[in-house]
């Protein structure tokens, strides 16, 4: 068996009082797309906050590919590879495809101390090509993500996260919103990230979505894991049931 | 055709610059050419760096998503301070240097107090404006100190060369602008200010800190509109304590009616120029035009509303453009 990309060891998680993680141990392994699911309030946000840096566990271990990471930042977690594309979705409308491609990471023609110039014709070129790699078509680089529709913003998420090589994406709700044909745009970038070599954990509310999309389904309720088997196995009455 | 219209459309500065062309055409033919005779420019061109100066450090605030009604206090603040370590016998560059202290220190504690405590820099700002006033007046002491003889206004306030249009003040605010413009465009930090200002949660979870960006521009700000206030003191010779009141709106105005957007991430260096070039020729075109000079905060107003609706419908006119350029 390979070493998993992530295992999470006995998380826990108090929020002022609300035990909202209880033991919560998960492995996923290279490869993997996990769909989670679950009602409002079942730990999916916690977990998936722990995740990508936003917040930090009250116990509990997390090993990405065997060794133990304290995440403390979303900086941290991308640092380790894991990209997190949240339902309000992670780009700023107000600025060019390229610019957003590259926040927080843009490549630097000279710096001093962190600061300095942004290589902006590597942002241009490399934009192109990374929304190319997930098979989007757009017009320009420098078009403003604001007019792109809801689904290609996602698209365009998806592509930095492949962009910066990270290996594992999060996928927090990225279907919400959206319209069907849009919804089908991210189920495929969500199919997709399998022959891209890439790890998804894929959270929603919506069962068809994830069956859809993913080949383990894992389910949460009350801040633990109640359900957790191979897509192929299972079917979406019997995940409904149990929750 | 379309392509550059969109282009056009885009650029809400632009729109203002054609506007600033016409009124400049409708005033110099109002006022006989008066206004644009050496004489006048070289007036307005007193006041225009130390306005646009202060637009420039509020421009930047709005585009990372914040508000300093403080500018004016401070505008007032940093010469008096000034004024009283010269008094003092301190040097005049160690004073400068703590006068601008005193304004980073200003803009970081309202930028700290809107975020530490969550609560919207409109407010902090306006607590701070009165409080930077009350200081200014409390430190001088009622009367306005006079300004040692020797202070280095070649350096400053001075006109460039003998019989020059130009005052040093100009280059200053010329390089001050040029490096704002290229801080917004070309840095990495410039991204990240126009991303925390589009979208303050997709920058933060994006690793960027948002909080000391924040607390960066409003210090920026701060210093701005106080080495302004310097300009100004300089040039008339006296720190009164009631300079700047009133200025924080005009540089609101400037910024909003060079394209700045009041909810952050959209806004330009060259617009926060056009926009306080604007309300100067407005000021300026007035008087010339022997119209009653109570009417400029009218004419002011009717602009900003105007220039607001005008950038709205352009963007959406934009918009529509790309869509069928796409289909």
């Amino acid at each position: 068996m390979t070493t998993p990309i992530i295992e999470c060891r006995n998380l826990q998680k108090w929020y002022s009082g609300v035990h909202a993680l209880k033991n919560v141990s998960l492995t996923i392994h290279p490869g993997e797309t996990v769909g989670l699911v679950g009602d409002n309030g079942a730990g999916k946000s916690t977990l998936v906050k722990i995740l990508s840096g936003v917040h930090h566990q009250d116990a509990g271990e997390i090993l990405i590919e065997g060794k133990e990471v304290h995440l403390r930042s979303p900086k941290d977690a991308m640092h380790h590879g894991l990209e997190t594309i949240y339902q309000y979705n992670s780009m700023v409308p107000t600025m060019s495809i390229a610019r957003n491609l590259f926040i927080g990471r843009e490549p630097l023609k000279w710096a001093f101390g962190g600061f300095g110039l942004m290589d902006q014709k590597r942002m241009r070129e490399e934009s192109v090509q990374a929304i190319a790699d997930v098979d989007l078509h757009l017009r320009s680089p420098d078009a403003l993500v604001g007019e792109l529709s809801g689904g290609q913003r996602q698209g365009v998420a998806i592509a930095r996260a492949m962009h910066f090589r990270s290996k594992v994406l999060i996928l927090d709700e990225p279907t919400n919103h959206l319209s069907v044909k849009e919804t089908n745009k991210v189920i495929g970038f969500v199919r997709g990230l399998k022959a891209q070599g890439l790890t998804g954990i894929f959270i929603s509310h919506n069962m068809q979505h994830v069956f859809q999309s993913c080949d383990r389904i894992v389910a949460m309720a009350r801040g633990e894991i109640v359900f957790d088997r191979p897509t192929a196995e299972t079917s979406i009455d019997e995940v409904h049931d149990l929750l | 055709m379309k392509r550059f219209l969109k282009i056009y459309l885009d650029k809400p500065e632009l729109a203002g610059l054609a506007l600033l062309v016409i009124l400049l055409v409708i005033f110099q033919i109002k006022s006989n050419g008066i206004l644009l005779s050496v004489e006048n420019i070289r007036g307005v061109m007193g006041l225009l760096p130390e306005m646009a100066l202060v637009a420039i450090g509020v421009t930047m605030l709005m585009i990372c998503g914040e508000f300093d009604l403080s500018v004016g206090s401070v505008f007032a603040l940093m010469p008096m301070s000034i004024a009283v370590m010269l008094n003092a016998g301190t040097p005049f560059p160690l004073a400068l240097l703590i006068g601008l202290a005193i304004c980073a220190l200003i803009g970081f504690i309202n930028g700290y107090i809107t975020l530490q405590f969550a609560i919207p820099s409109f407010i902090t700002t306006l607590g701070m404006l009165f409080i930077a006033r009350s200081l200014t007046i409390v430190i001088s002491g009622g009367f306005p100190p006079l300004l040692p003889d020797n202070l280095p206004t070649w350096l400053f306030t001075d006109y460039i060369w003998q019989g020059s249009i130009l005052r040093m003040s100009f280059v200053w605010f010329v390089v001050i602008a040029a490096l704002a413009a290229a801080l917004l465009s070309l840095t990495n930090f410039g991204n990240w200010i126009r991303a925390t200002g589009g979208f303050n949660e997709a920058a933060a979870s994006m690793g960027i800190p948002v909080k000391r960006v924040k607390i960066i521009c409003f210090m920026l700000c701060s210093m701005l509109a106080g080495f302004a206030g310097l300009l100004q003191v300089l040039r008339l010779g006296s720190p009164l304590p009631s300079i700047g009141e009133g200025l924080e709106l005009q540089a609101v105005a400037a910024a909003v009616i060079g394209g700045t957007a009041l909810a952050g991430g959209i806004g330009t260096v060259f617009g926060a120029i056009i926009g306080t070039l604007l309300i100067r020729t407005i000021d300026n075109g007035l008087v010339l035009s022997r119209v009653d000079a109570n009417w400029f905060k009218f004419a002011i107003g009717l602009l900003t509303m105007f220039a607001v609706i005008a950038n709205a419908w352009m963007a959406r006119i934009s918009r529509k453009i790309k869509v069928e350029a796409h289909k």
